[in-house]
């Protein structure tokens, strides 16, 4: 019980010193003003990272979810801003081409057995190459709904905000927890992670799958990306860049194996606080440059793929004869 | 036994025809199953027994004949769709799911759910229950992986009943379990039987057959040879069957030969890892060969490993001609010129994509160091011998290893250590998954290869084949070498009682 949990528990160790460590120096970390941030700050992050939970579990990986961020962005505000079209209708527009774009990939990857990596890294070029067909500049959004919406929250006590865009995100991990470990379509996941071979003899339908993963992933990034211009209230097509870097750190630090077939989304949640809570300490103390944001997680994953590797090597000869 | 013949037809095959590129894997075989029948399916490697069941499972689809189930013309699409027509299987190489759950392995893709989600709790429950019905009383919220190999066969058994009740297909389950385990199976597969399913039951194990089995079906390169009732098959003539020649009785057993004298070639003394295996004494002379016997879990695999350096013993000293060498590392083994085989050729030696000849000199150009390729005709020549010697049939040695039979691939990773021409050669269960033809042609081999001065240490749960080829045989229990026969000694009969006796 407690070596099946052990990965995710070592995220939550790590989480809950750093915030120790933090909350030492900087006593207002303590605040429901620098939680409620953390929550809205991370918030795009943390909705891709539950798509590429869910792609990585599978043994596959994305790599274009950035560049749909971005392409979301772009497309909402050409959209809205050139076209005078409804927001709300943009939004679904938007959300309806990413689920194609993805279910596009998952098809390629299922029935030419390319590589995911391949796949989406041309989806990443696709994506990134499409936004500046739709435009090169950054273009503002000013319509009346993104004031609106993001002028909502619920005020909590001591002064902090939680935002709308912290509940989406929470509202995703929630809806994702229930898909992974709830629904028939989770099992198959974590299934294809664990031995595409094997779950095809066993009658998982892989293909079906493969597509609905890629078409989350996409889906999920739209997502991201409509959270993302309302927290920065534009549409830019070098938006973004390198998202996918680190939604995969963030999947990894929070205990699933880049190989696929173990982890959990709820180790993905604390994967993205963890760099939240990095990015958060960096700008309290001032003085470093943010690129420390950068090496700290770098060495965390490091730190974390050498542990993975120590555990199923231990777990692989406790069970040897 | 009541005699099956009676019973309905249940599932009956005509004519089936299947070729892979270069290779007539089946060439219109007829084979009929009854209804509470265990029928074994044999022939040796590569005779195409795998290939028949996945025809037969939809993996792959055939290129001609009829497959009939209860009289209905049937024609499986993939494993799935078998399965809801009535036939479940356990193949030969990969199987279950070992990250999920027990529980999910039992019922995924058709776990109980209620508004879309699976009703966790409901599923364990029938879970355990479905077990309960096999013997077996373990928490199937658990990962797979943490049960044991036999756990895992009869989960496999399990799910491949429960979802289909008529026809269950066993490619090869026996092959990497114990007798006691193997009697469990036995039982399960009897209590089956008498419910009126109809088993294919693959195995290169003869007792086995003799068993178990009421009919025996054997195929030789893709042709069907015979299909007959066991109870009126001698021995000697179902394997004549299998490798359309005669094979003398002796053929399996080693030329009696004098003891071997001199210094030993490797030594080792008081060589241990704590929790692993206790501190033990070994000596092999040139030409000598030892056997390691002993149940699974006693220790056998772990000498090995120590042996090899693929483990690193935390005491004691080892001796390669009287001096003391560091054995930390493979490469350290490697160096000394070391050979060992493993025991599961899918996850420690085989490199599926790889060719048969580049999986054949792979060890050796290891040992030259990759900048001294070794010369595509030298590769060639090795490769084209070994296929030889070994009898590996393939139609040529660039076909991708994974492709081979089981059996096949297991010679040839016999084959690339062999090419290294080492001095003291370990091997892991060398007959494991290999036909009776094949197992004398491996005896003989080591036979030959000891006369060259070659050191030979054995791991083999086949305690008749054990005491046939060894020298000395160091009998393991509970991660101790127990005892050490030599001489006289040694026989089937001493080692399993010093297996058996308590101490
Ligand atoms: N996917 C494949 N592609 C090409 N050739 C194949 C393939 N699968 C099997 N073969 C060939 O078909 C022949 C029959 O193989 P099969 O696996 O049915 O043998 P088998 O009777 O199960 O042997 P074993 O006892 O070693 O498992 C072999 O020559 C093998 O090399
Ligand atoms: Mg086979």
């Amino acid at each position: 019980m407690i070596r099946r949990h052990l990965p995710v528990l070592i995220t939550l160790a790590v989480f809950i010193v750093g915030y120790l460590i933090c909350l030492a120096q900087f006593p207002s970390f303590a605040s429901t003003r620098v939680i409620g941030n953390l929550l809205t700050d991370n918030a795009f992050l943390g909705i891709v990272a539950v798509g590429m939970t869910f792609v990585i579990l599978s043994g596959g990986i994305d790599l274009s979810v950035g560049s749909v961020i971005a392409f979301t962005g772009v497309f909402l505000a050409v959209a809205i801003e050139r076209y005078g079209l409804n927001p709300y209708l943009a939004f679904l527009l938007v959300l309806g081409l990413a689920a194609m774009f993805g279910a596009g990939m998952g098809l390629l990857i299922h029935a030419f057995q390319i590589p995911a990596f391949i796949v989406t890294l041309a989806g990443m070029f696709l994506a990134r190459g499409l936004c500046f067909v739709l435009t090169t500049d950054s273009i503002p959004i000013n319509a009346p709904a993104y004031g609106q919406i993001t002028d909502i929250a619920f005020a909590l006590p001591g002064g902090g905000r939680l935002t709308f865009i912290a509940i989406v995100m929470l509202v995703t991990f929630a809806a994702g927890i229930v898909l992974a470990h709830f629904t028939r379509f989770g099992a198959n996941v974590y299934a294809l992670g664990g031995n595409r071979t094997s779950a095809e003899l066993m009658g998982v339908p892989v293909g079906k799958t493969t597509i609905r993963i890629y078409m989350l992933s996409s889906l999920l990034a739209a997502l991201a990306g409509i959270v993302f211009s309302f927290y920065t209230s534009a549409g830019y097509s070098l938006a973004a860049t390198g998202v996918e870097l680190d939604t995969i750190a963030a999947v990894v630090i929070g205990g699933t194996l880049l190989t696929g077939g173990y982890g959990t989304i709820i180790g993905t949640l604390i994967g993205v606080l963890i760099q939240g809570l990095i990015q958060t300490y960096i700008t309290f103390e001032g003085t470093l440059s943010s690129w420390w944001t950068k090496i700290a997680i770098g060495a965390l994953l490091f730190a974390f793929i050498v542990l993975q590797r120590g555990l199923s090597a231990a777990s692989v000869r406790s069970r040897s004869t | 036994m009541q005699p099956v013949t009676e019973q309905p037809q249940l599932l009956e095959i005509r004519g089936l025809t299947k070729s892979f590129p270069g290779v007539q894997a089946l060439d219109h075989v007829n084979f009929t199953l009854h209804a509470g029948e265990i029928h074994g399916l044999l022939g040796e490697n590569g005779a195409g027994k795998s290939t028949l069941i996945k025809v037969l499972t939809g993996v792959f689809r055939r290129d001609g004949g009829t497959i009939r189930l209860e009289g209905q013309d049937v024609a499986a699409r993939d494993p799935a769709d078998a399965l809801s027509l009535g036939i479940g299987t356990v193949y030969q190489e990969v199987n279950l799911l070992p990250n999920l759950s027990v529980a999910e392995n039992l019922f995924i893709g058709r776990q109980p759910h209620r508004f879309g989600l699976v009703r966790t709790g409901e599923m364990r429950r029938r879970a355990s229950e479905l077990l309960a019905g096999y013997g077996l009383d373990i928490d199937v919220a658990n990962p797979l992986s943490s049960y044991s190999v036999a756990i895992q066969q009869i989960v496999a058994i399990a799910r491949a009943v429960d979802l289909s009740a008529k026809v269950l297909i066993l490619d090869e389950p026996t092959a990497s379990l114990d007798a006691q385990e193997v009697e469990t199976l036995f039982g399960i597969l009897r209590r089956l039987k008498s419910r009126g399913i109809g088993i294919v039951f693959v195995t290169h194990f003869l007792d086995q057959v003799y068993a178990v089995c009421d009919r025996i079906t054997v195929l030789r390169n893709g042709r069907l040879v015979g299909s007959r009732p066991i109870a009126e098959l001698p021995r000697i003539e179902l394997v004549s069957m299998m490798l359309g020649r005669e094979l003398a009785a002796e053929a399996l057993h080693r030329n009696q030969r004098p003891a071997v004298t001199g210094e030993p070639l490797v030594a080792f003394r008081n060589y241990g890892k704590s929790r692993l295996i206790e501190p033990f004494d070994l000596a092999l002379r040139p030409g000598e060969v030892v056997g390691l016997a002993g149940l699974l879990g006693s220790g056998r695999t772990e000498t090995a490993k120590l042996v090899f350096g693929i483990e690193r013993a935390d005491g004691g000293q080892a001796f390669v001609d009287g001096r003391p060498v560091r054995l930390a590392t493979p490469r350290d083994a490697a160096r000394l010129r070391f050979g060992f085989t493993p025991e599961d050729r899918k996850t420690e030696g085989i490199v599926a994509e790889l060719s048969i000849r580049e999986n054949i000199v792979l060890a050796l150009q290891a040992q030259r160091g990759w900048l001294h390729k070794i010369p595509r005709a030298k590769q060639d020549e090795i490769a084209s011998r070994f296929i030889k010697l070994l009898d590996i049939r393939t139609p040529d040695a660039e076909k991708p290893i994974g492709l081979l039979s089981g059996g096949n691939q297991q010679k040839a990773l016999l084959a690339r250590w062999l090419a290294t021409e080492p001095r003291f050669l370990i091997l892991d269960e060398p007959t494991r998954g290999i036909d009776v033809g094949a197992h004398a042609e491996i005896i003989r081999l080591i036979e030959r290869l000891c006369e060259d001065g070659l050191a030979l240490l054995v791991i083999s749960s086949e305690l008749e084949e054990i005491a046939s080829y060894s020298d000395r045989v160091v009998v393991l229990r509970d991660r101790r070498h127990v005892r050490e026969l030599s001489g006289d000694e040694v026989s089937a009969d001493t080692i399993m009682t010093t297996i058996a006796s308590h101490s």
